[in-house]
């Protein structure tokens, strides 16, 4: 084993698996990139791995932000899933909230991953109170969990009504059932989410289980992979919050995961930008098959509590916020009965990919108008699993699938399948910034993802944002993010007592006690930490409301008084409402606790591009380009080479192993001291 | 001329400061009615007219019409007060003068700038209690307004910004929840406050001038989209007829009738063959009726911006001895049910002419049902809620199961909460099977809800419909079940003698009373449906196969 130590972030999308390596003794960085294999993503895994690190023996610390849980959710592949749950009450899952998935139109439609067959309900009742009015009866229990069984299911949740005000039912059935059960592949609902509100925790707890044996068996196949190589390394999974965990916690709660990629990718962002004086930033992650939009406002990303995967997929997690929408390099463009063009949802992924890849797609891509137009470098793959692009082949797909029918030339219709996905893209930038009150003009785009870059000044001029701020490893961003975010562990638990009537000794070893459990599973990794923080927050409401505010606590539980307590309160609600209710008693609800390990602050300056060649060095060659209907010459750069302070003007390209930007005609852009690309208007060179 | 970026920038923010204002309500309610249902609304109004200007997307859709009509009815009472200042604030509930019930408490809010009336800030929020014989309000025997509750014509809540204690000391008195009235008040409150600011911030960033102009774009831009909707329907005159139960008094059918007719780029919706005024309390004023056909429109064409520009191609005929435009003290306390009949005779009517824009008629009923009673401690308690039930099958499938009303948004609160706050337990909360009509595209379920007393005795009422007329599909589509209530006093089940709608109800400890509500109506004759489908039904149990 040589002396290195190193810490490799792997951010596994529908094409490309990204590969980051930091080695912790030296500083120095080194990035990787190979084709995902979709169907059985730890190959990618491990191949890219070997690509990035070499030597697996030198690697002390995997992290992984994964999209196995999102694509099962969104493409409703998770495990067969049963219910077991309290007499009256098997409807919970698919009777959500008696809602609708549009405020105007009447054509909601819903199907809950649990089938009405497989959820089954036995005699047991808890009241609100806590008390027991009927014990559960674990015959039942067991009788339900065998039919499960010969249904098929391969992974259960116990659900029970009051679950959250006393456990006692709801744990006995989860014994009964694991001991019988052939797999861990057991939830129950209170071990996930102990808060009240039936449908959120239900649904929260279903998903859990539905993805629990797609994501643990993923995950065994990765730590076998790694131990093949030799690797003794400790893996760690990136939850939708941003903060990491261990893989046996990932394996106990997989619905954790459900934003993994996208959030590590928002965490790198925030870095990055924040270092070359951006705060306000629009992330967008064009991948191959989905386009992700995350606004990140004075440097913060905001933390959703609950997300909607899909209409009624409702995961009540702390999660950062990213929209979604289903255009990225492989959307496959095509005319529609009506004869109007389409770009997406249906993607060519990886494999087979665009046309150009020659692996059995003849229907062309964004990626394929992209090589159509010029952009992207035929003769230069990003990723490394083609030789060379197939550059007639997309031309004559484009032909054949748009051009002749919509009656215009190949070059104009590779144009309207970008200008579509353009459109798309610049509608849910607006969604999440115009939408709710953002002017665009201070915020700058950070493309990612292999293709983002190719987009972002059209959706500049589109939306008239101010600056666009391209990266080093665009390609590879959610991979670094993976290296940079912090560990973290969370947990609710639902306290429901009147702020007077607290027993503050008893909350106060409540708190230390579950600080403790969290901090002890945190240092099961062996991931080097700076410093260990713990975080409280109670939500506390006055009584008779039913909507809580979160209210943060001293760091020390031993600071927490009745008097500090109710003091917090008021500020925060005065904060939030601007008057105080005068007599009303508090309640305190939930107590959150939060524990995060600091890891070291990635040294941004091992980005900062060598100055061995000037501008003009960097200048590759030149390639016609096709732009607003008309033929440009653009010069081309080694986007890598490209000295700190160096200015390009467009239209122009620059190249790089895992990605392209391009500069379009009427932009420029200017190399900074980390190696990010900024992008701004002309007019404004010097203004 | 504004250009269309700084349009899109200021019509999100402007809808943004709304969607703020129904968030801080719902946020800080005290009534879960308010703070789990939604059932509030808040928005920005014209200064001279009181059109609606901006409308939030998560307020209650029914409100988005029939708020412009508070804010005329303060704009009235202001001129004739002749002393509006700024930081006044106007309270009121009169359904009479701005629709609805007397549940809905409305705050109106003139916002100045330079010394004069900009906009309308109004807040309309839903509260527990408001007096009358019923708790919670839904008074189904009710024959004046007076048994409703407690009736507030415009007054001022604050006087050039200064609270007037008194007025809400008179709101207390008249509350079987004074507790909860002083929450949501307060959270009423808040949200204009809130508005305020934020509107002043957009106003002094942008110049009032450049947001009024962009208003009235706005508003033109939703005519326009309207007209072109319109003038795609072929001319011409179709017909639609449905029924009420009956109005809670006399157990007969109401009829609400709709000739629709098409000519160019308008639209005339002609109510002249409806039922005229009832005894008990279904009636609906005017503006009422006018803000459900906005509701129903926008269902229809959902792509119109929610604002006045929707209802400008389109002209109303509704006889003032209807029961469609009720007057003062005629009650109108179930209002919920004639604007959910409203739309669906719009459904029917449109089903003939254009069968990809429709569906079948969802539940069609608001079900309120309140239990109440005093703790052992002496406390009051009542239990209100609304519950859900099918939705219609439409062109692309079957009709979603257990959806809330067209005429809101309201998700139903989590039982748990409601049992945390209330004596009572629900021993079902389930899908009801065999209730979606049968169809091409079958109607969604409805839902059973059965709930025990835990507490020495209580007394329950339900104001609901569709207890007689199913919920029709279109197209050759079946009805959807009837709705269906049931109560054991100790002597077996029994139902109320006016279908749905029954008052003191005697509860004791352990006794029940059960819920079973209506599914959609279907889309296409039944003949069409797959075998795949029906097969998929039974299996999963979604029909039972048996006789009903």
């Amino acid at each position: 084993m040589s002396s290195s130590r190193l810490v490799v972030g792997v951010d596994v999308g529908g094409t490309y698996t990204d590969v980051f390596v930091l080695d912790e003794t030296t500083g120095n960085l080194k990035v990787a990139k190979v084709p995902s294999t979709v169907s059985d993503q730890s190959q990618g895994f491990i191949a890219g791995i070997a690509e990035g690190a070499g030597d697996f023996s030198d690697i002390s610390t995997v992290v992984h932000g994964t999209t196995v849980g999102t694509n099962a959710l969104l493409e409703r592949k998770g495990a067969k899933t049963g219910i077991i749950t309290t007499r009256g009450f098997r409807d919970v899952l698919e009777m959500r909230r008696r809602d609708r998935p549009t405020t105007w139109g009447l054509w909601g439609m819903f199907e809950p991953v649990v089938t009405r067959d497989c959820r089954l309900e036995i005699d047991e009742r808890t009241l609100t109170d806590g008390t027991v009015r009927t014990e559960v009866d674990l015959d039942q229990v067991r009788i339900a969990a065998r039919q499960l069984l010969s249904e098929g299911c391969t992974a259960v949740c116990i659900f029970f009504i009051n679950g959250y005000a006393n456990s006692h039912n709801e744990l006995l059935a989860a014994q009964a059932v694991r001991e019988i059960w052939p797999n861990p592949h057991v939830t129950a609902a209170t071990e996930i989410l102990p808060e009240i509100r039936e449908f959120e925790r239900c649904s929260t707890a279903t998903l859990n289980a539905y993805l629990q044996p797609v994501v643990a068996n993923y995950l065994e196949k990765l730590k076998k992979g790694l131990r093949n190589e030799g690797a003794s390394a400790d893996v760690m999974i990136v939850q939708s919050n941003g903060g990491v965990m261990n893989v046996d916690t990932a394996k106990l709660m997989p619905v954790r995961t459900a934003l993994s990629g996208p959030a590590a990718g928002v965490i790198a962002a925030q870095r990055i930008a924040g270092a070359a004086g951006f705060n306000n930033v629009i992330t967008c992650d064009m991948g191959g098959t989905s386009f992700d939009v995350s606004l990140i406002s004075n440097g913060e990303s905001a933390l959703a509590a609950q997300t909607e995967i899909d209409f009624g997929l409702v995961v009540r997690a702390p999660m950062i916020e990213i929209s979604t929408i289903g255009a990225g390099g492989g959307s496959i463009a095509h005319v529609d009965k009506g004869g109007l063009l389409e770009v997406g949802p249906e993607s060519a992924g990886s494999d087979p990919g665009p046309v150009a890849y020659g692996l059995g797609n003849h229907r062309p891509t964004v990626t394929d108008a992209n090589i159509v137009l010029g952009r992207i470098n035929a003769d230069r793959p990003i990723g490394g699993k083609i030789e060379r692009l197939d550059l007639e082949a997309a031309k004559s797909a484009i032909e054949k699938e748009i051009a002749k029918p919509l009656g215009i030339s190949a070059m104009d219709a590779a144009e309207a399948i970008i200008r579509i996905a353009n459109a798309k893209m610049a509608g849910a930038i607006r969604l999440i910034s115009i939408e709710r009150g953002h002017d665009p003009k201070q915020f700058a785009a950070m493309p990612f993802g292999g293709g983002g870059s190719l987009h972002t000044g059209a959706l500049m001029n589109e939306i008239g944002l101010a600056a666009a701020i391209v990266p080093r490893y665009p390609g590879i961003t959610s991979a670094i993010g993976c290296v940079v975010a912090d560990m973290r562990m969370d947990l609710v638990q639902t306290v429901n007592t009147l702020l007077d009537d607290l027993d503050f000794d008893a909350m106060r070893g409540l708190m230390d006690r579950i600080a403790s459990d969290l901090e002890a599973t945190l240092k099961q990794s062996e991931a080097v930490l700076t410093a260990i923080e713990r975080q409280f927050e109670f939500d506390m409401l006055y009584l008779g409301q039913t909507h809580t505010i979160a209210v943060s606590a001293a760091s020390d539980p031993a600071d927490l008084t009745l008097q500090s307590l109710a003091k917090s309160f008021e500020i925060t609600y005065l904060d939030a409402y601007g008057r105080l209710l005068e007599g009303v008693k508090m309640r305190v609800v939930n107590l959150r606790v939060a524990v995060i390990g600091k890891r070291p602050r990635l040294d941004l300056s091992g980005f900062t591009p060598p100055a061995t060649k000037t501008t003009e060095q960097c200048l590759t060659g030149q390639r016609k380009i096709w732009h607003g209907g008309i033929e440009h010459t653009a010069d081309v750069y080694e986007r890598l080479d490209l000295p700190a302070g160096s200015t390009i003007e467009g239209p122009a390209l620059a190249e790089q192993p895992d990605a392209t930007i391009f500069i379009d005609p009427g932009l420029k852009a200017e190399t900074d001291q980390y190696g990010n690309l900024i992008i701004t208007r002309q007019e404004q060179s010097d203004g | 001329m504004i250009d269309p970026v700084t349009l899109a920038i200021l019509k999100g923010r402007l809808e943004q400061i709304v969607d703020e204002m129904d968030a801080t309500l719902f946020r800080s309610a005290f009534n879960p009615i308010i703070a789990e249902a939604h059932d509030a609304s808040h928005g920005f109004y014209d200064a001279a007219g009181g059109d609606t200007l901006v409308q939030g997307k998560s307020g209650l859709p029914i409100f988005v019409g029939i708020m412009a009509f508070a804010v005329k009815a303060v704009i009235g009472k202001a001129a004739s007060d002749g002393n509006l200042a700024d930081g006044d604030v106007y309270i009121f509930n009169d359904p009479y003068a701005g629709g609805s019930h007397l549940s809905d408490f409305r705050l109106v809010k003139p916002l100045f700038r330079n010394g004069q009336v900009f906009c309308y800030l109004a807040s309309v929020g839903h509260w527990h209690d408001v007096g009358g014989n019923v708790p919670g309000n839904y008074n189904p025997v009710a024959t004046e307004c007076f048994q409703e509750g407690m009736l507030i014509p415009p007054v001022k809540l604050f006087t050039a910004g200064r609270y007037n204690q008194d007025i809400v000391d008179i709101l207390s008195a008249n509350s079987r929840l004074p507790g909860s009235l002083y929450g949501d008040l307060n959270g009423q409150i808040n949200a204009l406050d809130l508005g305020t600011k934020r509107l002043v911030e957009l106003l002094d960033e942008f110049g009032d001038a450049v947001v009024l102009e962009a208003l009235s774009m706005l508003k033109d831009r939703a005519s326009k989209l309207m007209r072109s909707h319109i003038e795609s329907l072929p001319d011409g005159v179709v017909s639609a007829e449905d029924f009420l139960d009956n109005d809670g008094i006399v157990d007969a059918p109401l009829k609400i009738a709709l000739d629709l007719k098409i000519s160019g780029a308008t639209m005339e919706m002609d109510f002249s063959r409806s039922s005229p005024a009832c005894r008990g309390p279904v009636n609906i004023s005017k503006s009422t009726t006018i803000a459900a056909c906005y509701v129903a429109l926008k269902h229809l064409f959902g792509d119109v911006p929610a604002n006045a520009g929707v209802l400008e191609p389109v002209s109303f005929v509704i006889d003032d001895a209807s029961i469609l435009a009720a007057t003062a003290p005629k009650p109108v306390g179930g209002y919920t049910e004639t604007i959910l009949r409203l739309i669906d005779v719009v459904f029917q009517a449109v089903a003939q002419i254009a069968p990809e824009r429709t569906n079948g008629c969802a539940y069609g009923t608001i079900n309120a049902l309140s239990i109440a009673g005093y703790r052992s401690n002496g406390s009051r308690w009542v239990m209100f809620s609304f519950f859900g039930g099918g939705h219609g099958g439409h062109p692309n499938g079957d009709g979603l199961s257990h959806g809330n009303a067209p005429i809101s948004t309201a998700t139903i609160p989590p039982l748990e909460i409601l049992e945390a706050a209330y004596p009572i337990m629900f021993t079902q909360w389930a899908l009801r099977p065999d209730s979606g009509g049968d169809g091409k595209h079958r109607g969604g379920l409805g839902a059973i809800y059965e709930i025990e007393l835990l507490e020495e005795h209580a007394d329950a009422f339900l104001f609901g419909e569709r207890g007689r007329f199913a919920p029709p599909g279109v197209l050759g589509g079946c009805s959807g079940a009837l709705n269906r209530f049931t109560y054991d006093t100790g002597n077996g089940p029994k139902s109320p003698p006016m279908a749905s709608k029954m008052v003191g109800i005697k509860l004791e400890r352990g006794q029940r009373v059960r819920l079973e509500t209506p599914g959609g109506g279907g889309y296409g004759p039944p003949e069409e449906r797959s075998d795949e489908a029906r097969a998929r039904d039974i299996e999963l149990g979604y029909v039972t196969g048996k006789l009903q």
